[in-house]
């Protein structure tokens, strides 16, 4: 890149010109300086919710920056994701079988309602239940006495006064207090139950924040917020509350943004990747997510199981250029994978062994596809499937070029029109191809980015993956009650996946985002949503 | 005449039934099962999903759901969105905003459109016509959301005059933008529309007799040219007025306007059936009735178009 000489004095000028006009204060956009109002609204982007705000139904991220919001839960993740006590006193265990939970006193709802042992296991049994389909059933399926074939009840959750229950679990789970913090795990107050369905258009919760008035959702436009002043967790807002914009696209929240007249945005568009740096300057974001990208590559695909799968697998895992891809294509908002799981993790390393199959190699790579070849020659074309209404053309393409010019093969995308065809495809097993996997964790925790995924029969093991070894690892891993030996436990388990490798790993998106000129102290979570509760204005 | 709106409604009937089922079939024999992308890129359990189809009646075989769906409507229950709002409150919500907005881009296209085109078809061939031909030629080869980027752009974010998206309760002062923006290609449309009407009839024969009986161009361009000129424009603004219900998706986007366009592009992308069959039922009647509107305006228009029989 050519600076001119004349540009570099400008910069210089304008940096020099900055420091002696902040006062060579340094930080000053971190620290809430003490004009700062704490009545002032921040406003934001957001997307209409999916689905009634009822925390075990709401999956999504549209949704769930609501319900996070105004519920606490036993634990909320701080910056680093990792979980701090706020409704709970105390979470504890001897077996990571069995857990028991104390609450703080005197919570309580906006409605002036006490937060009991009982709010949290009502709304955990509404949520468990089969006939109730709420989306996040899963979360409970750990718990004694969930069922999938019938309703049941959850066995496993037993009050033992008002402010302390314990919880009790089919096996054992380390990373269970870590779930906590979920949105499904959120406590419901009683008037919740006579009508869900009403309760869920002008939800109540004990969070930092409550909705401004009945009817602050206005669907498909925007929610407001205002801050609870009766919460005493550690999230207490420092400003006077939060206005949702739904956008339907980023590039509207970002012309908003540039004309100030949106505070904080969590998604740059596509469109202003090349140049949202530079509008932007030091108020732009950009930094790894928790989320995996990847390509999943099925078994029953013929020349992929077995010694010669293996092979290919490996093969083709080294004949992506990731860096080029994520550079040119993505300009750097993705980061090249090292694991499976994602940087914000604790626990990730990006010195597995094994992991030298992430790295480009193309000689190394030709030579696998010809050891494979030598077991059973190779036929057909090798596609990946993919929905083209998510912006995943460019990548596929790339991929496939780099695959037909490194090995030699024949390989393209295999577009489905909607994102639900190629979904339903994916999970009804009709799917003939290698398929586009990504996965944004639901809590800070490795097992999360594993366990679901791969293990024998996991919920969303769409590959069909099952590696004994594999399985024993992660059972060993949930039995601990170090966490540090338990991520010890969880990246050997990886060791077996970067042999196997049931998905290429590709990449893990980056959280992009921007503020305004009005706001300071932006901090964007492990989960890709600002804290809002920690942001000044004026 | 009464007999004309009469036998005008009764055709209604039929239309409406027939548009509905097909739009109902189509988003019915759209492949892919909704519910199953409800849970994103996570694979839900398969009890979970089978539930939550029962809750929507989406395993019950197509007819079932059409006349299900239709007796509702009779019943004035459009059905329920995936967000739990009643699709009729949806309508009533987000239809004003987009009426509003094609109303203003309407207007702003008419008096605009009309007056270039009638100054410029009485001075054909002088720079006035050339320079509205050049420009309307330019507006109507740029994609729209190319006009609306630059117009957000250069208005909004550099020089502050206008709003860069429209806040929620849409008002009018926040519409403008978006309006011009819509009315600038159909804009270019009835100039040129206009300008060949106009010359057409300057050369009629009724022209020349107003011309010859001495009366003055303040009545004969009004009166005699432009009324006699505006049929054509007319039955293109009616049918404008539907592509600006329908068609404002692009721009509704890029401006954030809580209106029919966004919102039905939101209902498409999730599969929400009830909600896209309603807002094209809604619209498909809307076009009905403006289509009447036009037929009778007609008769307002040339005199010797009567509505008899």
């Amino acid at each position: 890149m050519r600076i001119s000489r004349i540009g570099v004095g400008v910069v210089a000028l304008a940096a020099a010109s900055a420091l002696v006009l902040t006062g060579c204060a340094s930080g000053g956009s971190s620290t809430p300086t003490a004009s700062a109002n704490t009545s002032a609204i921040i406003t934001t982007n957001g997307s209409e919710p999916q689905n009634p705000l009822i925390p075990t139904n709401t999956n999504e991220t549209g949704g769930g920056k609501i319900t996070d919001n105004i519920f606490a839960g036993l634990v909320y993740y701080d910056e680093k994701g990792a979980p701090q006590n706020d409704v709970a006193d105390s979470i504890t265990t001897t077996d990571s079988t069995t857990f028991t939970i104390k609450l703080k006193p005197n919570e309580k709802f906006t409605n002036g309602e006490a937060v009991t042992s009982d709010s949290f296991i009502n709304a955990w049994q509404y949520g468990a239940l089969l006939s109730n389909a709420q989306l996040n059933s899963y979360f409970f399926e750990d718990i004694e006495g969930f069922s999938y074939d019938a309703d049941s009840p959850l066995t496993g959750l037993k009050k033992i006064d008002d402010t302390s229950f314990t919880v009790t679990l089919t096996a054992p789970h380390s990373d269970f207090p870590l779930r906590l913090g979920y949105t499904a795990f959120m406590p419901l107050p009683s008037v919740a139950f006579t009508d869900l369905k009403a309760f869920g258009e002008n939800p109540i919760g004990n969070g930092p924040y409550k909705l401004a008035s009945t009817g602050a959702w206005q669907h498909n436009v925007k929610i407001d917020l205002v801050s609870n002043p009766d919460y005493t967790g550690g999230r207490k807002p420092l400003n006077g509350g939060l206005t949702i914009t739904f956008y339907p696209t980023a590039d509207a929240a970002y012309a908003d943004l540039q004309a100030n007249n949106v505070d904080v945005i969590d998604q740059i568009p596509d469109s202003a990747y090349a140049t949202y740096k530079t509008d932007l300057g030091d108020r732009a974001v950009n930094q790894p997510a928790a989320i995996f990208q990847s390509f999943t590559i099925p078994d029953r695909l013929a020349h992929f199981s077995g010694q010669e799968g293996q092979l290919r697998r490996q093969a083709i895992s080294e004949a992506i250029d990731r860096a080029t891809i994520t550079k040119v294509i993505f300009e750097d908002t993705r980061t090249p994978a090292s694991d499976f799981t994602s940087p914000v993790i604790d626990g990730w390393s990006d010195s597995i062994s094994g992991s030298d199959v992430l790295k480009y190699n193309v000689d190394d790579a030709k030579k696998l596809w010809a050891e494979a070849d030598a077991i059973s020659p190779w036929t057909g074309t090798f596609q990946i499937a993919y929905n083209a209404d998510g912006g995943h053309q460019g990548w596929v393409d790339a991929v496939s070029n780099n695959l037909k010019n490194n090995l030699g093969i024949d390989a393209s995308g295999a577009p489905s029109p909607t994102f639900k065809q190629v979904r339903t495809a994916i999970t009804d097993r009709t799917i003939q191809t290698a398929f586009r996997t990504g996965w944004q964790a639901d809590y800070p925790g490795l097992f999360n980015f594993l366990g679901p995924i791969y293990a024998t029969n996991a919920g969303s093991n769409d590959g069909d993956y099952s590696n004994p070894a594999f399985d024993a690892l992660l059972a060993k891993g949930s039995q601990e009650t170090d966490s540090a030996t338990a991520n010890k436990d969880y990246q050997d388990a990886q060791t077996i996946l970067f042999k196997d490798l049931p998905a290429i790993p590709l990449w893990y998106s980056n959280v992009t985002g921007g503020f305004s000129t009005a706001v300071s102290n932006v901090h964007f979570g492990w989960n890709s949503v600002p804290l809002y509760y920690e942001i000044t204005k004026g | 005449m009464a007999g004309y709106i009469f036998r005008r409604v009764l055709q209604a009937i039929p239309v409406f039934l027939g548009t509905t089922f097909l739009i109902y079939f189509m988003v019915f024999a759209m492949p892919g099962d909704p519910i199953v992308a409800l849970f994103g890129d996570k694979t839900p359990n398969p009890a979970v999903v089978a539930q939550l189809r029962a809750q929507y009646h989406l395993d019950d075989p197509f007819l079932v759901q059409y006349f299900r769906y239709i007796a509702g409507i009779f019943q004035g229950n459009f059905g329920i969105s995936f967000s739990g709002e009643p699709v009729s409150q949806v309508l009533a919500r987000t239809f004003p905003v987009t009426i509003r907005l094609a109303i203003i881009a309407l207007l702003i296209e008419t008096i605009a459109g009309i007056f270039v085109g009638l100054v410029s078809g009485l001075r054909k061939g002088k720079l006035f016509d050339n320079s509205s031909l050049v420009i309307s030629l330019i507006l109507i080869s740029l994609p729209i959301f190319v006009i609306a980027f630059v117009a957000q752009f250069v208005f909004g974010v550099q020089l502050g005059w206008a709003r860069t998206t429209v806040r929620p309760d849409a008002p009018l002062a926040d519409l403008i933008l978006p309006a011009i923006v819509l009315a600038s290609i159909s804009f270019a449309q009835i100039i040129r529309l206009t300008r060949s009407s106009v010359i057409e009839t300057s050369s009629l024969d009724f022209v020349r007799t107003a011309y010859g009986k001495g009366l003055g161009r303040r009545r004969i361009i009004p009166v005699h040219i432009l009324r006699n000129s505006l049929i054509p424009v007319v039955t293109y603004l009616a049918t404008d007025f539907g592509v600006l219900l329908v068609g404002a998706t692009v721009t509704e986007g890029i401006f954030n306007v809580p209106g029919v366009g966004n919102t039905l592009y939101q209902a498409i992308i999730r599969g929400e059936g009830p909600t896209v069959v309603s807002f094209v039922t809604v619209m498909v009647l809307i076009y009905l009735v403006v289509n009447l509107v036009v037929d009778l305006l007609y008769g307002l228009l040339d005199p010797r178009i009567r509505y008899v029989k």
